[in-house]
């Protein structure tokens, strides 16, 4: 294992958990609004995904989407300024957390009708394959969409035209509040599921960032090499609500539940097993928390300090001219 | 030349895909069936599978495909088979298609046509005979057509799918085998440009899609009375031409609107509206619409004529818009 490789993946795991948590505080202070979805717990799936791809594949995502958009490399103080909705955040402070979108880095948005951003994915792979171009495209999306029609549409679609898109699916085994077992026929083989449509389809830990990152390698270089769609169960948890307005425990999963679930943190795991392979010190920990804060700090800084959107551009961006 | 209504839509298509390769066409039968309406007639042998695509009858998935290819670089032209199946893609019309550039500050564009007929044709029963114009102009975002002429169909399409948004084009069964003059050559209509369709001096009949010609032939019966209409098309319905409109009420001073489409919150309500606020002072009596009844399209043939405006209820309405007046 090299040493690097392991300190930027969990480098990367790292800033988008300080980030999130941040983001929740700001939101106690009023400084965020709206629907807050937050990503800790979840922080292996997109690191590893996002690490096995290119920089000019397309990444497309629901609404928890702020790990997604940082781990395709958008600035945290533009995508921080957008929680707040300043002028100066990634959509102009237009679209919020849950419709991040950076286009100059492939990053297609975030989407908040569950079920409806998985054609839009399908359609990034089209013009894909339509322009003969050989990127692909990372759909991401909770469990929760896995029966909705238009992910069924989509798979479809995919799968006829042979279309090179991934489709990541966050198994964290609650629709807000509904548990997979109350939701999905067959939850226990939501890749089986998949499969029916011709689709290949395979699980991996979630928390797992190195599983994670070798399926999706595997995974990338077949569809790179022959366009086809793919699935991808991840399984994990969200450590948190399903929103800022929903608390971690209590009316639909327990206390001990949550606690034991934390005992699988996708960081700590990592730090685990770098520091078992002998490969980091305290130091090394501390030195990169130190930077992480600074980040995010600076991003908060930054969004706090930026001017809200003018009453002028009210209307701007409504049509392209 | 004179062509129908169908080969105006087929010759618009075609020559912007010769132009331009990043515009391919999808939707329910549209190629080797070429089209349920026979609108794509050819499409295949001249572009191939590849810029001709075949769907399954998931309207919410093909066209969340192709709001997605667009927002990817490609222009795609979507068919609905009629707008009634539209209805089962609104998500992605409404949540996606009219939203993304709004949301995304600007960055991201979604050039896409999405068309095909919209309102009755004869006795097809309440699913497949509904005039949805209203629902699209209502969202930010979108820019709504309706032509009534082959010469309209073909500029304004060809308009349409040069633009960078997502248009709603919407055409009529009943159209498409109507036949009008086209002029020859390349040429576009500009949206947002309505025409005055007739020149009158009594009174102004605001009509689109195929009732318009229910108004210029309702002008013509008129016009034996010693009534002048003048029949304005706005062709575009969103945005509205709306100073084409009060120009002709300014003149006239008396307004009636024609529109298939059910009359609570219907097109008619807004154009009322917007006039009133702008010409009050030169109406001389209320404006008055003409509109499909507040019903599901019914199946027996004189329940569906008494549903929908025809000539007799037109002609009525002027004639005591008129009367009623100074």
């Amino acid at each position: 294992m090299d040493r690097e490789d392991l300190f930027t993946l969990y480098r990367r795991m790292l800033l988008i958990r300080r980030f999130e948590e941040r983001s929740a505080e700001m939101y106690a202070l009023a400084k965020i609004a709206g629907f807050l979805h937050l990503y800790i717990g979840e922080e292996a799936i997109a690191v590893g995904a996002i690490a096995a791809i290119r920089a000019d594949d397309y990444v497309i995502s629901a609404y928890r989407d702020h790990g997604h958009c940082l781990a395709k490399g958008s600035d945290p103080s533009q995508v921080m300024a957008e929680l707040f909705g300043k002028a100066t955040g990634l959509c102009k402070g237009k679209g919020g957390s849950m419709h991040l979108v950076d286009a100059k880095r492939n990053f297609m948005g975030g989407y908040a009708i569950v079920g409806g951003h998985l054609p839009l994915a399908t359609g990034l792979a089209f013009a894909v394959k339509y322009q003969k171009r050989d990127q692909l495209v990372l759909c991401f999306f909770g469990e929760g969409a896995v029966p909705s029609g238009q992910a069924h549409e989509a798979f479809n679609l995919a799968a006829l035209w042979k279309l090179p898109v991934i489709f990541v699916c966050e198994n964290n085994r609650y629709a807000m509040g509904t548990p997979i077992t109350r939701g999905i026929a067959l939850y226990s083989d939501l890749a089986g599921k998949v499969r029916a449509h011709g689709i290949q389809a395979e699980t991996v830990d979630g928390m797992d960032v190195l599983a994670v990152r070798t399926l999706m390698k595997t995974v990338v270089r077949k569809v790179r090499a022959e366009p086809q769609p793919y699935f991808v169960e991840a399984t994990t948890y969200r450590f948190m609500g399903h929103s800022m307005a929903d608390p971690a425990h209590g009316h639909y999963r327990t206390k001990e539940e949550v606690e034991e679930e934390r005992g699988r943190d996708p960081l700590v795991l990592l730090r685990q097993t770098i520091m078992n392979q002998g490969l980091g010190t305290e130091a090394d920990f501390k030195r990169l928390e130190r930077e992480m804060s600074e980040i995010v700090a600076a991003a908060v800084k930054f969004a706090d300090e930026s001017p809200f959107p003018a009453r002028t551009a009210l209307e701007k961006d409504v049509y392209s001219e | 030349m004179l062509i129908p209504y169908r080969e105006a839509l087929n010759q618009a298509m075609r020559e912007e895909m010769r132009r331009d390769d990043r515009i391919f066409l999808i939707g329910e039968e549209v190629g080797h069936y070429q089209g349920a309406f026979k609108v794509s007639k050819g499409f295949v042998e001249e572009f191939g599978s590849q810029r001709v695509l075949d769907t399954p009858i998931t309207e919410a998935g093909f066209t969340g495909l192709a709001i997605g290819a667009a927002i990817a670089g490609l222009h795609p032209i979507v068919e609905l088979m009629t707008f009634n199946f539209g209805i089962l893609a609104l998500d992605q019309i409404v949540n996606n298609a009219a939203k993304i550039r709004y949301m995304s500050g600007g960055q991201l564009s979604v050039p896409i046509v999405i068309r095909g007929p919209g309102s009755a044709a004869h006795q097809l029963g309440a699913q497949h005979s509904q005039s949805l114009e209203a629902w699209f102009c209502h969202v930010p975002g979108l820019k709504v057509i309706a032509p009534a002429t082959p010469h309209d169909a073909k500029g304004l399409l060809k308009s349409a799918v040069r633009d960078q948004n997502p248009v709603i084009f919407i055409e009529a069964q009943l159209l498409y085998g109507t036949k009008g003059e086209v002029q020859e050559g390349e040429y576009t209509i500009p949206i947002g440009q309505a025409e005055v369709k007739r020149q009158g001096k009594d009174v102004t009949i605001v009509a689109y899609s195929k009732m318009l010609l229910l108004a210029l032939e309702v002008a013509e019966l008129l016009a034996r009375e010693g009534i002048e209409a003048e029949v304005v098309d706005p062709r575009t319905l969103k945005p509205l031409d709306l100073a084409t409109i009060t120009g002709s009420v300014k003149k006239t001073g008396r307004l009636v609107i024609v529109e298939e489409g059910w009359r609570f919150a219907g097109l008619g309500a807004q154009i009322a509206e917007s006039v009133y606020a702008e010409a009050f002072d030169y109406l001389d009596a209320p404006i008055v619409r003409v509109t499909g009844a507040d019903v599901p399209m019914p199946y027996a043939r004189p329940l569906e004529d008494a549903a929908i405006p025809d000539r007799e209820g037109v002609l009525a309405a002027v004639r005591q818009l008129i009367k009623g007046g100074h």
